[in-house]
């Protein structure tokens, strides 16, 4: 009833609320969704991604990240740097150009669209005349070559992409200068490749789709040398001392050409089919990289024998004797080579294969032994394995992070060590608040711990708890173990495996116990585990326990999936979390809520059946407790799919989450029909569609009854200590809400430590709240005297949190989809509420409490609930006066499985999923703000285009200047750069000077 | 027993003061009873509030003539609040005294012993071609039995004529409450859900606001069926619908009415402590500041709801900022299935 005292404009509140709450989208992780091209600068070692959404992202050091998106959202085809500049341009698939710069601004790096620019032909003729195909920067800086499907190559200046028509060089002209015999106007169709001589600014070569290779002489408007090829032309390389060039064709061949000004129409030097003598499919891409000790480094994109390894996506490294086809796991969209960039120095000398598959980025250390895999500290593929679930927890405690992290090392022991050689740019953020954990569950039974603390989301660790089950796949089948004369050398390289054995071992619930370590994990088939840190490996047994949540009731079939079964005798463990205890659900429905309270050792799990309580110390059942209604036919009968409400979004979340690897798939298949394929794939999504809208869509108004489906399927489960029987003796209790908006209150008698052991744990029904509305419970908590949330388990003992108020009357948050209900406690009575979709129509989709600190003052902090809707809306809702204090849209409300991803952490942040691959990461406070600050310099130039080589401690060094200097450095932003890449030393004195000035 | 006194016409003083008179004059201090009087057309209205015990004393003419009964025994239908006319009448809800003594009386238990399926309220704040129709859904084991679905209505603009999207009724169940009223149909289109205008909202958010809501649905619908409107200012309509038509300030036709009148109804969760028996969650005491805030409390009861409340303090409430309040008054052996509590309205 106080929701008709509406609140007034109070100021002070007002202000407040400024200080406090504010919306950011901060920063995208993971792996960008559909990546269409890739582009590099050697010169500011920085790595760009464009995706199909026109979205195009820069990646240099780790911590340095800039992201554009463009309007038009079409297609990015091809990403290149303006040699020696903070600039790139992009093409997109609507043939438009655009220009964008990083410049820094108010201290820090911006990524921004300058120019855009579509070719334009004369008047009448075909779009084919202008569609660009090849794209190249001079390394004068002045113009980009455009080569087209015409065969005219057109000149823009830069930067204000405007044409220069007296410059062009058509097929015509090129012609002329040809021997007629050789070549008829149909040669000179569609430029495939461009390239710039690498000694001789003035001379470029360009290539023909047909096969004709031209190399330019621009200053005399001639052609300086011609060469013939047989073969359909993929792509061009130059050696760097500029003698030879290579060419790609699509046979699966490579030539090599020479070049001398004294032989006009030079013939081959060498002529290969790496893959031969059978078809091979073509290469579309080679590097020719030479090496101190003269054996170079050849490597090339496809190629492989067309019958038998057509599907592979393979890059091959050659050097010498040694030849590995790097197989990766789905679609190679572009590689590059880093090397040497020097360009006094005499050899390439490579030292890292990039390439970017269409679902994961793998860098390939080519100076160590065996070509090892580089571990990458961002662009993580987060979608191995399909994710099911997260969970989130703030603040780990030093000891538990090293230790994680040192059960990770352990994994990791097959990457290189090599650093991080896309190193560009410097991160000027801060360092992170504190340690955050992100866990996410996936498909495949794995857990995957991941360092959320920063802007780059980092895999610190991967739990698998296959080993517990007996699954039909054979853990020891290893696609891998190819003999040594196997030919092709194929080796399988990337985590990308969408493909789960059995989806019953898919993680639904995660709940980890930063304190104690210790660690819960729940899956698809009813499956719950507890688990516990072991810094070594382990030979153990897991120890087994059936829960029967239809315990008294008669006469059901399950006719769902079976349980999954387990491995006798004792399991190896490698180290980090082990599992110790197995609790079994019957039957096996998916798990759907989940709580551990690590001082009292329980576990509470529930399913649509009902919840139950382990104690994981004495490894006993405690009690179950059964919510089914006997009516409820579908929950008994089988899995969730079945039920309508709940169908529709499940099949649509999975249908999102499949449609990239299907789409993956199919295009293996059809191979360069790829594009194709994609077509008719959206036609027949926008033909579903069509169909969707043309059926007449109503809904049904009935008020839900205690009949309905599901009402006993468990949501929520949570524990406190509290007055539940009178106001005087305070008791650790258990919480459990249904979706039927029924709440469970269950008084637990836990022996103190030193009888743990002896004495079993009691638990007694305390007390039942049927909701009226009957909407879905979705979250329950407990507010102290002081109307503060009860701590965590161990968090007053870590002396993390002030002991709750155990003395003024404690109150009871009951928050539904529908309504937020704070009662009495321990006389249950109903003491004020918010209706949320009564009057709005939205309905709660997740709700945390969350701290907030104001960015004036250090010392107030507050708890509200942080709420999103189903509308993808995100509110903060006062405690324990459930005031709405403000609402931001968030998610779009089409987007459901980014709706059902979203986890609030408990600082006022939150991630969702943005692709099947990608989190957002938001933040609704104004202290807790964790995103990408970073600025990149141009680094010095001289006159001959030499380029400094930054090292690792220059960088470190730069990294610690910019939090003394502040504003100070942008100005001398110059004669710093100068002085850091020099000297420590000068880097001291100016920064004194600079202090002295100020 | 009939009593005779004097009231100073130019300051009739408030409604309370004179209930209490009432009492004095007839010694029954403790004794809740209803007012009634007589106006000009010979029709039986009652006086439960300041407005109209005010109109009643203006319209005196010299002789104002009151009835009073007693709480338990009053004969309600003689104020026609019955809900089983209203079904066969969609005018019934505007207060219309039964006074045609020739027809034939039915007689009927008093409206405690029935239940409110349906009604159509506000009618004299609403534009003729809207209504508002309210569904009691607690209690019957009836089904809504609706469908509702996106359509387009035309409207008139500032740039003329519009298309624009709304939500209509696109089925009725048959046998469902919805059907059984009359009172909604199919092509109906839905404006308002207890109070909250439906323009601009998805037709999912409809959806989960009328389910949210089901317990006390409140839909305001332009009927698709514009034949059977109220005509206001006919006499058929009772002097008292007159009466409130002239009390209107005419500026805010389209405010909320009565819809806060249902708030809490629906709410009272079932809590059951250790194994005892269920019971209502009783209501936490109001706050005794937000009490003392009030001004002016009127009791009224569940009874007077559909038309006895006079539309002027429906638009007091509103001009002051919504700022009302309702609490119940615990009622000692009330079933719980009749939801509706006392209000205390500003």
């Amino acid at each position: 009833m106080r929701r008709f005292l509406r609140p007034g404009h109070d100021p002070v509140r007002e202000r407040l609320k400024r200080d406090l709450f504010q919306f950011n989208k901060t920063v995208e992780h993971g792996f960008p969704h559909q990546p269409s091209a890739l582009g590099y600068s050697p010169f500011l070692r920085l790595m760009a991604i464009g995706t199909r959404s026109g979205a195009i992202k820069l990646y240099g050091a780790p911590g340095v990240e800039f992201m554009g998106l463009h309007e038009e959202n079409n297609t990015v085809m091809q990403i290149h740097f303006i040699p020696d500049q903070c600039q790139l341009v992009t093409l997109l698939d609507d043939n438009s150009l655009h220009l964008w710069s990083l410049k820094q601004h108010g201290g820090a790096s911006e990524l921004r669209e300058e120019h855009r620019f579509t070719l334009k032909g004369p008047p009448g003729s075909p779009p084919s005349a202008t569609q660009v195909t090849a794209v190249l920067p001079h390394s004068s800086r002045e113009v980009l070559y455009l080569g087209t499907e015409s065969g005219t190559i057109f000149v823009v200046e830069l930067p204000s992409l405007r044409v220069l028509e007296d410059r062009t060089i058509t097929p015509e002209a090129v012609l002329q200068r040809i021997p007629e015999d050789n070549c008829s106007r149909r040669s000179c169709e569609l430029v495939e490749a461009l390239q710039e001589h690498p000694k001789n600014p003035d001379q470029i070569l360009i290539g023909y789709s047909r096969g004709l290779i031209v190399l330019w002489d621009l200053q005399n408007n001639k052609a300086a040398q011609h060469f013939l090829g047989s073969q359909q032309l993929e792509n061009l390389y130059w050696q760097r001392d500029g003698s030879k060039f290579i060419s790609c064709h699509y046979d699966g061949s490579y030539t090599q050409w020479p070049v001398s000004s004294d032989n006009r129409q030079a013939e081959p030097l060498e002529n290969t089919v790496p893959y031969g003598p059978f078809p091979c499919k073509a290469i579309s891409k080679i590097y020719w990289q030479t090496t101190k000790n003269g054996v170079p480094y050849i490597i090339f994109q496809g190629g492989m024998p067309r019958a038998s390894y057509g599907d592979r996506h393979s890059i091959s490294v050659i050097h010498g004797s040694q030849q590995t086809a790097f197989d990766f796991t789905s679609r190679v969209i572009d590689f590059f080579i880093i090397f040497s960039s020097d360009p006094a120095a005499e050899f390439d000398d490579p030292s890292a294969l990039v390439a970017l598959a269409e679902e994961e980025l793998v860098v390939i250390d080519l100076k160590s032994a065996g070509w090892p895999a580089v571990h990458p500290p961002y662009l993580a593929s987060l979608h191995c394995s399909a994710i099911t679930c997260s969970h989130h927890v703030s603040n780990i405690p030093l000891k538990l992070w090293e230790r994680i992290i040192s059960a990770g090392s352990k994994q990791n022991i097959h990457y290189s060590s090599m650093p991080w050689p896309i190193d560009g740019g410097t991160n000027i953020a801060p360092d992170p608040p504190q340690r955050d954990l992100l866990l996410t569950g996936h498909e495949d039974g794995t857990v995957r711990f991941w360092d959320a603390s920063g802007v780059c989301l980092h895999l610190l660790y991967k739990l698998s708890t296959v080993r517990v089950f007996l699954t039909d796949a054979d853990p020891n089948d290893n696609m891998n173990t190819l003999g040594e004369d196997e030919w092709p050398p194929l080796r399988k390289v990337g985590t990308f495996d969408p493909y789960s054995d059995d989806p019953r071992l898919g993680i639904q619930k995660i709940y980890l116990c930063k304190y104690s370590g210790y660690l819960a994990v729940a899956g698809t088939a009813g499956q719950v585990l507890v688990m516990e840190l072991n810094d070594e490996d382990a030979e153990h047994v897991v120890d087994h326990a059936e829960a029967d949540l239809l315990q008294d009731q008669e006469g059901y079939r399950w006719k769902g999936h079976e349980k999954l079964k387990t491995r006798d005798g004792p399991v190896r463990f490698e180290a980090g979390f082990q599992p110790f205890v197995l609790v079994q659900c019957q039957p096996p429905a998916v798990v759907t809520s989940l709580a551990l309270h690590s001082e009292w050792r329980l576990v509470a799990f529930g399913t649509s059946h009902g919840f139950g309580l382990f104690d994981h110390q004495q490894k006993r059942l405690v009690f179950v407790k059964c919510t089914l209604h006997p009516s409820d036919q579908l929950a008994l009968e089988g899995p969730l799919s079945r039920v309508k409400s709940l169908k529709k979004s499940l099949r649509q979340s999975f249908r999102r989450i499949r449609r990239s690897r299907v789409s993956s798939r199919k295009r293996r298949g059809a191979g360069g029909t790829a594009s194709e394929v994609q077509e008719a794939n959206a036609k027949f999504d926008q033909d579903a569609l069509q169909e969707m809208e043309l059926a007449p869509v109503q809904r049904k108004i009935e008020a839900r009854s205690a009949e309905d489906s599901f009402t006993g399927f468990v949501r929520t489960l949570y524990f406190a200590d509290t007055f539940l029987r009178d106001s005087s003796r305070h008791c650790p209790s258990l919480w459990a809400g249904t979706n039927g908006g029924t709440v469970y209150a269950f008084c637990l008698r836990v022996p103190p430590a030193e009888r743990r052991m002896d004495e079993p744990v009691r638990a007694e029904q305390a007390k039942e709240i049927q909701l009226m509305h009957r909407a879905p419970v979705v979250g329950i908590l407990v507010l102290d005297g002081r109307s503060t949330p009860l701590p965590e388990p161990l968090e007053v003992a870590h002396d993390l949190s002030k002991s709750p108020d155990m003395q003024g009357s404690h109150q009871l948050l009951v928050v539904s989809e529908e309504q937020f209900k704070v009662f009495t406690l321990p006389k249950v009575s109903s003491k004020l509420k918010l209706k949320l979709t009564a009057l709005e129509g939205c309905r709660v989709r997740k709700v945390t409490v969350a701290n907030f600190g104001s960015c004036k003052t250090d010392d107030y902090s507050e708890n509200d609930l942080a709420v999103l809707t189903n509308l993808g809306d995100i509110q903060i809702i006062s405690l324990p006066f459930l005031k709405l204090q403000i609402r931001y849209p968030c998610i779009r409300k089409e987007d459901v499985s980014g709706i059902a991803s979203c986890v609030f952490t408990k600082y006022g942040q939150g991630f969702y999923l943005i692709s099947p691959s990608e989190f957002e990461r938001f933040s609704l406070s104004t202290k807790w703000l964790v995103e990408p600050r970073c600025i990149v310099d141009m680094p010095e130039v001289t006159s001959n285009n030499h380029v400094h080589n930054k090292s690792g401690t220059e960088n470190a060094a730069r990294k610690s200047s910019p939090d003394d200097c502040g504003e100070d450095e942008r100005k001398s932003g110059r004669l710093m750069e100068h002085a850091l890449l020099n000297d420590e030393k000068v880097l001291k004195e100016i920064q004194s000077t600079l202090e002295g000035g100020r | 027993e009939f009593r005779r006194f004097s009231l100073e016409r130019s300051k009739p003083g408030k409604f309370e003061e004179f209930y209490g008179l009432l009492q004095h004059v007839h010694k029954i201090p403790n004794v809740d009873v209803l007012v009634g009087y007589t106006d000009i057309h010979g029709d039986l209205l009652p006086i439960n509030n300041d407005d109209n015990y005010h109109k009643a004393v203006s319209t005196a003419n010299p002789l104002l003539r009151i009835f009073i009964q007693r709480k338990e025994d009053a004969d309600y239908s003689a104020f026609g609040t019955d809900t089983m006319t209203r079904k066969k009448n969609v005018l019934s809800n505007v207060l219309r005294p039964d006074n045609h003594k020739k027809k034939p009386h039915i007689v009927i238990s008093m409206p405690q012993d029935f239940r409110p399926v349906s009604s159509i309220i506000d009618v004299d704040i609403l534009p003729e071609t809207h209504r508002r129709v309210r569904l009691y859904k607690y209690g019957t084991d009836k089904p809504l039995g609706f469908y509702i679905r996106d359509g387009s209505s035309v409207r008139v603009t500032p740039h003329g004529l519009e298309k624009v999207p709304g939500i209509f009724i696109s089925r009725l169940v048959p046998g469902g409450l919805a059907q059984s009223t009359g009172l909604l149909a199919v092509n109906d289109e839905v404006l308002e859900v207890n109070g909250i205008e439906v323009s601009g909202k998805s037709l999912d958010q409809v959806t989960d606001m009328m389910i949210a809501n089901s317990r006390n649905l409140i839909i305001t619908v332009r009927p698709a069926n514009q034949r059977n409107n109220v005509v206001r200012n006919s006499r058929t309509s009772g002097s008292s619908g007159q009466s409130t038509e002239s009390s209107l300030p005419s500026s805010t036709p389209n405010i909320l009415g009565n819809l806060q009148g249902e708030e809490e109804s629906d709410e009272e969760d079932i809590i059951i402590e250790d194994s005892g028996e269920p019971q209502q969650i009783p209501k936490a005491a109001p706050t005794s500041d937000s009490i003392e805030s009030l001004s002016q409390i009127e009791l009224l009861h569940e009874s007077t709801q559909n038309g006895f409340l006079p539309s002027s303090d429906m638009n007091l409430n509103h001009s002051a900022g919504s700022i009302s309040m309702e609490f119940e008054v615990p009622e000692q052996g009330r079933k719980s299935l009749e939801e509706d509590g006392t209000i205390i309205t500003l």
